[in-house]
């Protein structure tokens, strides 16, 4: 278990240590960052003054090393447009978004998982077609229009839930399902398809032939065994929804880190952005790290590949 | 000796594989669906001059926000105009292209950099291997939106730069796949035969690999393009892609996501196209994984 556990993390660090890198050159692909930053209006000695204030100046390897170094203290510099500490805003923001990304991950395991098992033991019933139909619209639906049509009919027609903002917990209902269910139908899918697949295998069958009953053979044969290949996806989900809220962020007004991101972005506010790549691209390497250890621990199989 | 008699000959008139992939596909209901309203909305992005009847750049400050026809509106504007008075039906009609062109092209381009991917590190394996399976690793951790953003946002939003863009994130799923279809068919006795005889290694990739993986590269198309043209959306609507006066689905979502509050169709129509033409291409592209797949899942 130990060599599969270090030999894992150090793909992670490599990976993290690759993305880094890709996020940090975001920076020059404007070409000059010292003139993006002074704006059109500025002379050339302002730029070269802000070239020398931020060490553009010096060799971009040069400048990497740095920037990773106090990333790796907690510290991604200061926002060019908030003149905070990026770090601090990001904090401050990621409450939220862990939140939604929390509550997102759960509604959708909730809902995909029993839809799945379902499915799998009556194939073609009515529930396996709505299944079916819920996964293919969720795999279609834009998740900014959907959250649009949630507002229109929950938060204008009926007035039963506030529009946008992340007051209280009711704030929380429209983004968390249009989030959970932009994951939903993997998820639904793997665990329909392992179902099926464990339904038809050989312990089943001695299972149910030394008589046990049918509760126990579905849940602890059948799901558990289905169900390890769903913990990496959900894992691999919420890394991607944590990713995705940017959207759903901006469609509820929630400010989270994903607002976040669309505001430095949209303000050229390249150290923030940085760093949200960053820390978004930890998150998902950090689950599915996890996932794996986990994954190697549920199945001994898995260590050896 | 008559031929039915014959059990061999029996054998060699049963219906052809082609024929069997064309009945499977005429029983597919999910794949007929998709390929008709695909279709149907490349035709209509083909000869949009021809069918928009107006011109979808044309503002009319007199004629804003009328209601479309089944609201109380006229056939002047079927479906009605948005906050600068142009013609709603013209700009969804423009927009098929916008959609379909982001699209196909990115699809193109991440196909062929993932395709690549994929079946160097499945036929050669080692550290071909090693090094892909790391950079799938990789672009899989970058949250994709937020890169497409920056990036759109530091090069400018235009049409060429979100196509980029897109065609160069978009590349993972192809190289998973295509890598896990080289990996069965390179140990397949044809391809040891190939070697054998002493072909090429380019020719054997393309000879005798790529024609027996090319069905499953058909269906990540079809999905990796449906992906494209949702982020696109996506993209645009967050302001950040394709930019005004282009009609783009996304942007019309974006524009009338303001009016929501009286005129909730100017969200509706845009966004009921747009899950409509993904959800086509998705059901084309699993009924096409049905259809072709050896034991013909369906």
């Amino acid at each position: 278990m130990l060599p599969f556990i270090l030999k894992r993390l150090g793909l992670a660090l490599l990976v993290a240590l690759t993305v880094s890198f890709i996020s940090f050159s975001l920076l020059f692909l404007s070409g000059d960052p010292a003139a993006a930053l002074a704006g059109e209006t500025a002379s050339g000695e302002d730029v070269e003054a802000l070239r020398r204030l931020y060490g553009f100046d010096r060799p971009m390897l040069v400048q990497y090393g740095e920037w990773l170094f106090s990333a790796l203290r907690g510290d991604f510099g200061e926002s060019y447009y908030f003149k905070l500490p990026v770090a601090g805003l990001i904090a401050e923001r990621l409450q939220v978004t862990m939140i939604l990304g929390v509550c997102g991950i759960l509604f959708a395991l909730l809902t995909a998982v029993p839809l799945g098992v379902v499915a799998a033991i009556r194939p073609n019933s009515l529930i396996d077609r709505v299944a079916l139909f819920l996964s293919v619209a969720g795999q279609a639906m834009p998740s900014f229009w959907f959250g649009l049509i949630l507002i229109v009919v929950f938060a204008i027609q009926l007035g039963w839930l506030p529009p946008s903002g992340a007051a209280t917990w009711r704030h929380f209902i429209m983004p968390t399902i249009v989030l959970g269910y932009y994951a939903m139908p993997a998820i639904m899918r793997l665990t329909r398809a392992g179902m099926l697949d464990v339904l038809n295998s050989d312990f089943i069958r001695t299972a149910r032939a030394k008589g046990a009953g049918e509760g126990r053979v579905l849940f602890k044969h059948a799901l558990r065994n289905a169900i390890i290949p769903v913990v990496s996806l959900a894992a691999v989900q919420m890394g991607f929804m944590l990713g995705g809220s940017i959207v759903v962020e901006s469609v509820f007004a929630l400010h989270g880190a994903g607002f976040l991101a669309w505001e430095s972005i949209a303000r050229n506010d390249l150290p923030t952005v940085q760093a949200l790549i960053l820390v978004f691209s930890m998150f998902y390497i950090v689950f599915t790290f996890l996932a794996d250890v986990l994954n190697a621990w549920l199945d001994p199989r898995m260590r050896s590949s | 000796m008559t031929d039915a008699a014959d059990p061999l000959s029996q054998e060699i008139h049963g219906p052809t594989p082609r024929q069997i992939l064309r009945m499977r596909a005429f029983g597919h209901k999910g794949l007929l669906f998709g390929l008709i309203v695909v279709g149907l909305l490349v035709l209509i992005a083909l000869f949009a001059p021809v069918l928009a009847p107006h011109d979808p750049y044309a503002q009319s400050l007199m004629n804003r926000m009328v209601p479309p026809v089944f609201m109380g509106g006229s056939w002047e504007h079927p479906l009605g105009t948005d906050h600068l008075g142009r013609d709603y039906l013209s700009r969804l009609i423009y927009g098929a292209r916008v959609s379909l062109l982001i699209g196909s092209i990115a699809a193109l381009i991440s196909g062929l950099i993932g395709t690549t991917m994929g079946v160097c590190a499945g036929y050669f394996g080692g550290k071909v291997d090693a090094f892909v399976t790391f950079l799938i690793n990789v672009r899989l951790a970058m949250p994709v939106v937020l890169v497409a953003l920056a990036v759109v946002a530091i090069l400018g939003g235009s049409l060429t730069v979100v196509v980029c863009v897109l065609g160069l994130l978009l590349w993972d799923r192809f190289a998973v796949v295509m890598r896990a279809s080289t990996l069965q068919v390179s140990r397949r006795d044809y391809v040891a035969a190939a070697q054998v005889i002493g072909a090429s290694t380019p020719r054997i990739l393309l000879t005798e690999i790529m024609p027996n993986i090319f069905n499953n590269l058909i269906v990540v198309i079809t999905l990796e393009m449906a992906h494209a043209i949702l982020l696109e959306a996506a993209l645009s609507f967050l302001g950040l892609g394709v930019q005004p006066p282009t009609p783009s689905w996304g942007l019309m979502v974006s524009e009338g996501k303001n009016m929501m509050l009286f005129e909730p169709w100017l969200v509706l129509i845009p966004g009921a196209v747009l899950f409509v033409l993904v959800l086509a291409i998705n059901l084309m592209g699993d009924g096409l994984r049905d259809v072709t797949a050896p034991e013909g899942r369906s």
